[in-house]
């Protein structure tokens, strides 16, 4: 059990102010909140690398706000993954071990069964300025996981990314988690993430925790107009998968990668979602004939509801575009997005 | 820039002046004893003597830099503390203070009438005259080029490396051995050049601290009173030969190509 209890830290310009939080053991938690929230001030704080002004962090019943970051037992892992460039992967992987009693045939397994899991056995002699960022991920999860901390706090792991590895690690982080009994504390902006991986979550704004709850509570009753602004993923649509498409009603929508389960939720941005009149000649492979059926003015820009056979999409344009274009309700337009920009849940 | 411009030629005409203002006297210097001199200001003991003290007495200053001042500039270089820009600049003085000033500063705290210099002389450390005030000296001025460099050094080590290690468990010591150490080394051997150019090209402040035991500088002023120009020019160019050599071992050490680094 994580238990932070009034937490406030004065750092430069980051101000937390009395963060409450309790998370179960083994749990995997997940904090959302805007760049700027102060998500990665309060990692720090846990891992006690920042100073705390007033209130309590304790794992597992024990008081930890003033111990050394070294006896706490809660490992960091950051969003450029912080390897040290002048050793190798495996003694990257093995940095932590001198300084935790451990048997040596235990650690040896335990690192065999890392390197496997994490597939990372032919990088083991090269360095990390070698690496891609997939490997360097990888890498940076079995340093953190090998000493085999309490509490491992992730800084938005996937955010640094390729989409298509994206998905391949959040398995992998889910898989991590199922086999251990480590705490996981991940920070995301994603909330495809979020769904997937979470067994309780959090949003922050401003140095404060808003909501906490299961990531649906969340996503579905948003306690604050903040938090429904900072969910604003507009289009959700219902869906039914096979391979690389998604049926949403009567629309065949191609998506990035294989989907876990058969049937689900598509989710688009309405900022991913481009208008035109004519068809665009570009790599986006989702493009569908739709009607204006509404626009509504949001100061800068434009929240254009478009109906596209059963379906309605909402997309953003801005105004110089909408008067561009002449967009007005009846106005055919294409509506057009990449397959990359389509989450699915 | 276009080739053409006034601006592009003007710069060229200027660099030229530049590079030729360094050169022409340093090669007119290094070429105008004949070697036959040369060879016989080498037999020379005197000579000899005074290019060691010199080069041994800059790298005892670097040393002393390097114990003192690594600690220092690893503060300087990850704190932010009331107070702070205080010390930096307290840190750059030497730099800034005209030579003669500093030998005579030293000589002020060393002397019998000072509190410090009396329990210097119980404990039988001299600084006027000795080789010890050669080195005291030459640490004042050359510490401050080692402090610099190690903390901007320290300072291009990302944090986020020590925090990693510190939540794997190494201490703060072990931190700073296994990462922020090796990863800093080369602005540590810069910050030691830096020191050890500053401190062998001294002469204001030694000569009032220390004429004697001789350093080359010293010497070489000498010659250069008591006998001229070319009886001075020969020590002048073994210095610079050996400083020369001396600092080009220790630059390639510290920059062996940019994929290592």
């Amino acid at each position: 059990m994580i238990e932070i209890r009034g937490l406030r830290v004065h750092l430069g310009e980051f101000r937390l102010r009395d963060i409450d939080l309790s998370i179960e053991d083994g749990g995997f938690f997940v904090l959302m909140g805007p760049t700027g929230a102060g998500k990665t001030v309060l990692l720090e704080a846990i891992a006690g690398l920042v100073p705390v002004l007033g209130g309590s962090i304790a794992v597992g019943g024990r008081d930890i706000t003033r111990s050394q970051p070294e006896k706490r037992g809660v490992g960091i892992m950051y969003q450029d993954y912080a390897l040290f460039p002048h050793l190798s992967i495996e003694h990257n992987i093995t940095f932590g071990l001198r300084y935790h009693r451990h048997d040596r045939t235990a650690a040896r397994q335990r690192f065999g069964r890392l390197v496997d899991d994490l597939g990372i056995g032919h990088l083991l002699h090269r360095h990390p300025e070698t690496l891609s960022g997939g490997e360097l991920q990888r890498v940076a999860l079995a340093r953190a996981l090998m000493v085999e901390p309490r509490v491992i706090l992730l800084d938005e792991p996937l955010s640094a990314l390729d989409p298509g590895f994206r998905e391949d690690i959040r398995l992998l982080l889910k898989q991590l988690h199922r086999n251990s009994h480590i705490t996981f504390f991940m920070v995301t902006h994603d909330f495809s993430e979020a769904l997937t991986l979470a067994t309780s979550a959090a949003v922050m704004h401003d140095g404060a925790i808003v909501q906490t709850g299961t990531v649906r509570d969340i996503f579905q009753r948003p306690t604050s107009s903040f938090v429904a602004d900072f969910v604003g993923m507009k289009n959700i649509l219902p869906a039914v998968f096979d391979s690389t498409t998604a049926r949403v009603g009567e629309l065949s929508i191609e998506v990035p990668h294989l989907h876990e389960n058969s049937s689900g939720y598509v989710a688009i941005r309405p900022e991913d979602i481009v208008l035109s009149l004519d068809p665009l000649e570009s790599s986006m492979r989702n493009s569908f004939v739709g009607v204006i059926r509404g626009i509504v003015d949001q100061g800068f820009l434009y929240e254009v509801h478009v109906s596209v056979r059963d379906q309605v999409f909402k997309s953003l344009v801005t105004k110089g575009s909408a008067v561009d274009l002449g967009l007005d309700i009846g106005t055919d337009v294409q509506v057009s997005f990449k397959t990359s920009a389509v989450h699915m849940f | 820039m276009a080739r053409r411009e006034p601006f592009y030629w003007v710069s060229v005409s200027c660099g030229i002046v530049v590079l030729a203002f360094i050169l022409l006297p340093l090669v007119e210097m290094l070429t105008a004893p004949s070697s036959a001199m040369l060879k016989e200001t080498l037999h020379d003991k005197n000579v000899v003597q005074s290019i060691w003290l010199s080069v041994y007495t800059a790298f005892a200053a670097a040393g002393i830099s390097f114990v003192v001042g690594t600690p220092l500039a690893y503060v300087l270089a990850r704190s932010r503390f009331r107070g702070k820009h205080l010390i930096e600049s307290i840190i750059d003085l030497p730099i800034v203070i005209p030579h003669p000033v500093v030998g005579i500063a030293i000589l002020g705290v060393a002397g019998r009438n000072h509190w410090l210099g009396q329990i210097m002389s119980e404990l039988g450390i001299r600084i006027m005259g000795t080789t010890m005030g050669i080195i005291a000296v030459l640490t004042f001025v050359g510490m401050p080029f080692y402090i610099n460099a190690l903390k901007s050094g320290i300072e291009a080590v990302s944090p986020r490396l020590e925090n990693v290690s510190r939540s794997l468990g190494a201490s703060m010591w072990g931190t700073f051995a296994r990462i922020t150490f090796p990863l800093a080394w080369r602005s540590v051997l810069v910050g030691i050049i830096m020191c050890c150019a500053r401190a062998i090209s001294e002469f204001g402040a030694v000569v009032v601290v220390a004429y004697h035991p001789m350093i080359a500088p010293v010497l070489i002023y000498e010659r250069y009173e008591a006998y001229g120009l070319k009886y001075s020019q020969p020590v002048a160019v073994w210095l610079v030969l050996v400083c020369l050599t001396l600092f080009l071992v220790l630059r390639v050490l510290a920059l062996p190509g940019k994929k290592t680094a």
